[in-house]
């Protein structure tokens, strides 16, 4: 976690090796998929290319890899501040399709001139992800319920509320398909840029909370009692801060700022709600702030190169007629590489500091023990 | 409803809940010895997918068992490798082997999907299946759900009443102590955790070779999830695991039996039924509500309801241990 700031003055072969380090995980992952590729009597080089061509080949294809991943980049900027207090937020994909809901319902039973319709969905959106993110939080605090547990259910029910919806109360006039609602107004809608998916305002708003998210972590108060209630929640108590108030508020944010994903997945990815709005970007959004390692800056970078396997193994399945899911395979051992080699510090690589600092996902597993996997008696 | 359909529903929740049972010993031993594996939603993927690929594939659904313990044995050892000896967060490993099982499942059984294939023989017991009542309930399924209950018991057994359940406590609640009586700590937790990531294992293609026949994305998806909810509900312990598990069972058909009874609620309300359950199960043994609603009881009554709602994890759970 801590291999970033390997500190000069270690050995010289060591080092060098250091450097590259970051580099192994991808090699691995790419060397991993290419078996899969084999087994399955797929040319490699072909997939491959057709991986990139999916995500770079045109300029369609590439404003569709950035509009995917707005809401991608949204929920890891949220996901930040939750992991930051030491939350696992793995409610953070029922977040998105809660703000998806939300800004859905608006669509469908307001009419205002689109300035104000729009603003009201994002307003919409933030709230109903900031209400499911601190119903998870609350059930925390009050009730001992671990957030990986509560998140789980939340996000299944918020799955299941969509369906509902779109099979029910808001099924298309010509029946229910049980694919989606009928598409919204264009007022409803967000202006998209030389018909694509992508629109612009939901660039600057993904910039602006990354902006501020790295700002808030870097130099304000705020940011200092998450750290503090992430890396030691006695020490934070001591301290005078309120763990329920930052717990909630940490969750709170990080549930508007996926709700707003989920906003923009309907708004502007697609124009209507459907069933699987969110397609698994809050989960994605949690690989890529483990691989971030919570280096914020490192975020969109990674959030880019997620969005373009994703998109990229989308046409690898129309070309090829191979399972989307290679493209999760790819990020997900990249993850995993990354979790369990990425810190040379620990594998004594680089001089590191050996054991390593303790950082925040360190005391995320903490957390667990503290409060005993959501359960009482621990404290 | 005629009693013939109520037993046939209380048979069928026994049927249910017997993957559940299997996984549920399975973290259950894991986690008192001291280790999280959070992975159990995706290595049931996995199995359930291979296990049913390979017993189609060698027309043997022992060899499709066999290898889905040998991969749930696999996953759980990158936890406990990952967490043991590379030092890093068990939580997280775990959670991105869930969503790594998912995908791979996805990819490698992509050609198998809906597919008919081998499953488990029916094999009534004979004399007790014919029991009233009871018979049909318990003992009229196959190998598969005699070994959960077997195992239930078996992992009870050990835990409490064994030298080496002892020590696999020891490791969970006191790594320190454990080792100074000359208990090596990692290489028990090495052990269970394998042990355990096997039945987790096996409990996967429990489903698609016997309970939820077939394969197709997502097959099993969210059964690991409500497992390891269940071995916190059931406070660590396999017999109340095993309850926990059949309360879920019990759950899925409450779902099936309200929905035959009001159609016009839409089908997908039902489904909230295991999600707020498992919410409601967490609340239950966690939350300190539960502990005022208890001294409210009788005295009488106070212990025994503690005994059967209130938890405690295992008190080293996920905690690191390093010989001095």
């Amino acid at each position: 976690m801590t291999q970033a700031e390997a500190k000069p003055g270690d050995g010289q072969g060591t080092r060098w090796l250091a450097r590259i380090w970051p580099l192994v995980p991808i090699i691995a992952a790419l060397l991993f998929t290419t078996v899969l590729l084999v087994i399955f009597g797929a040319s490699p080089i072909e997939s491959y290319s057709a991986m990139f061509q999916g995500a770079f080949g045109g300029q369609d294809r590439t404003l569709s890899v950035l509009a995917f991943w707005i809401p991608l980049l949204l929920a890891s900027a949220g996901l930040l501040v939750a992991f930051t207090a030491g939350l696992w937020n793995i409610g953070v994909e029922g977040q998105i399709v809660m703000g998806a809901i939300a800004a859905s319902w608006v669509a469908l039973t307001v009419s205002l001139p689109a300035p104000l319709q729009i603003t009201l969905e994002l307003i919409a959106a933030m709230a109903a992800g900031a209400l499911w993110a601190a119903l998870s939080a609350v059930l925390k605090t009050r009730g001992k319920v671990h957030e990986i547990f509560s998140g789980l259910a939340l996000n299944n029910l918020a799955i299941i509320l969509t369906n509902y919806l779109i099979s029910g109360p808001w099924q298309p006039p010509e029946g229910g398909s049980f694919r989606g609602t009928e598409p919204f107004a264009d007022a409803a809608l967000l202006t998209r840029f030389a018909d694509s998916r992508l629109s612009p305002l939901s660039l600057l708003l993904a910039a602006i909370a990354i902006f501020f998210v790295y700002m808030a972590l870097r130099g304000t108060f705020w940011g200092l009692k998450l750290k503090a209630l992430g890396r030691n929640a006695y020490s934070a108590f001591l301290l005078g801060v309120s763990s329920e108030r930052q717990t909630i508020l940490a969750m709170a944010f990080c549930g508007a700022l996926a709700g707003l994903g989920g906003a923009v997945r309907v708004l502007s990815w697609f124009d209507s709600l459907r069933q699987s709005i969110s397609g698994g970007i809050g989960f994605l959004a949690l690989l890529v702030v483990m691989l971030a390692s919570y280096r914020v800056l490192w975020v969109p970078l990674i959030a880019l190169f997620f969005s373009a396997v994703l998109n990229g193994s989308v046409t690898l399945q129309l070309r090829t007629q191979l399972h989307s899911s290679l493209g999760g395979i790819l990020t997900g051992v990249m993850v995993l590489f990354v979790l369990l080699f990425g810190d040379p510090g620990k594998l004594g690589i680089g001089g590191g500091k050996k054991g390593g600092e303790a950082g925040p996902m360190d005391t995320a597993t903490s957390h667990v023990e503290q409060s005993g996997s959501g359960v009482p008696g621990a404290d | 409803m005629s009693e013939a359909e109520l037993i046939r529903i209380l048979a069928s929740i026994i049927i249910q809940s017997a993957p559940l049972m299997i996984a549920v010993c399975g973290e259950v031993i894991t986690e008192r010895a001291g280790v999280v594996n959070l992975s159990l939603d995706g290595t049931m993927l996995m199995t359930a997918m291979a296990g049913f690929v390979i017993a189609l594939q060698t027309d043997s659904v022992l060899t499709g068992f066999l290898v889905a313990a040998v991969i749930g044995a696999l996953f759980a050892f990158i936890v406990a490798f990952g967490s043991i000896r590379l030092r890093q967060s068990q939580v997280a490993i775990g959670f991105v082997l869930t969503l790594l099982g998912d995908d791979l499942s996805a990819f490698l059984g992509q050609n198998y999907s809906r597919m008919p294939g081998p499953l488990v023989e029916h094999l009534g017991i004979p004399l007790l299946k014919d029991i009233p009542v009871l018979g049909p309930i318990f003992f009229d399924h196959d190998l598969v759900v005699y070994f959960a209950f077997v195992l239930v018991g078996i992992t009870w057994w050990f835990m409490n009443r064994t030298q080496p359940g002892l020590h696999l406590r020891g490791a969970g609640e006191r790594p320190e102590a454990a080792f100074a009586r000359g208990v090596d700590v990692n290489r028990l937790r090495y052990l269970y955790t394998i042990l355990g990531g096997a039945l987790v294992g096996i409990a996967g293609a429990a489903y698609s070779l016997d309970v939820k026949l077939g394969w197709s994305d997502g097959h099993v998806r969210g059964f690991g999830w409500i497992a390891l909810a269940i071995v916190i509900f059931g406070g660590w312990s396999p017999l109340k695991g095993a309850l926990g598990a059949i309360l879920f069972g019990a759950t899925k058909a409450l779902a099936t039996a309200l929905q035959r009874q009001f159609p016009e609620v839409s089908v997908v309300a039902f489904n909230a039924l295991p999600w707020l359950m498992m919410i409601f199960v967490l609340l239950v043994s966690s939350s300190d509500l539960t502990e005022r609603f208890i001294t409210l009881l009788p005295r009488r009554l106070q212990r025994p309801m503690n005994r059967l709602l209130r938890v405690a994890p295992p008190l080293a759970l996920g905690t690191r241990f390093e010989e001095k």
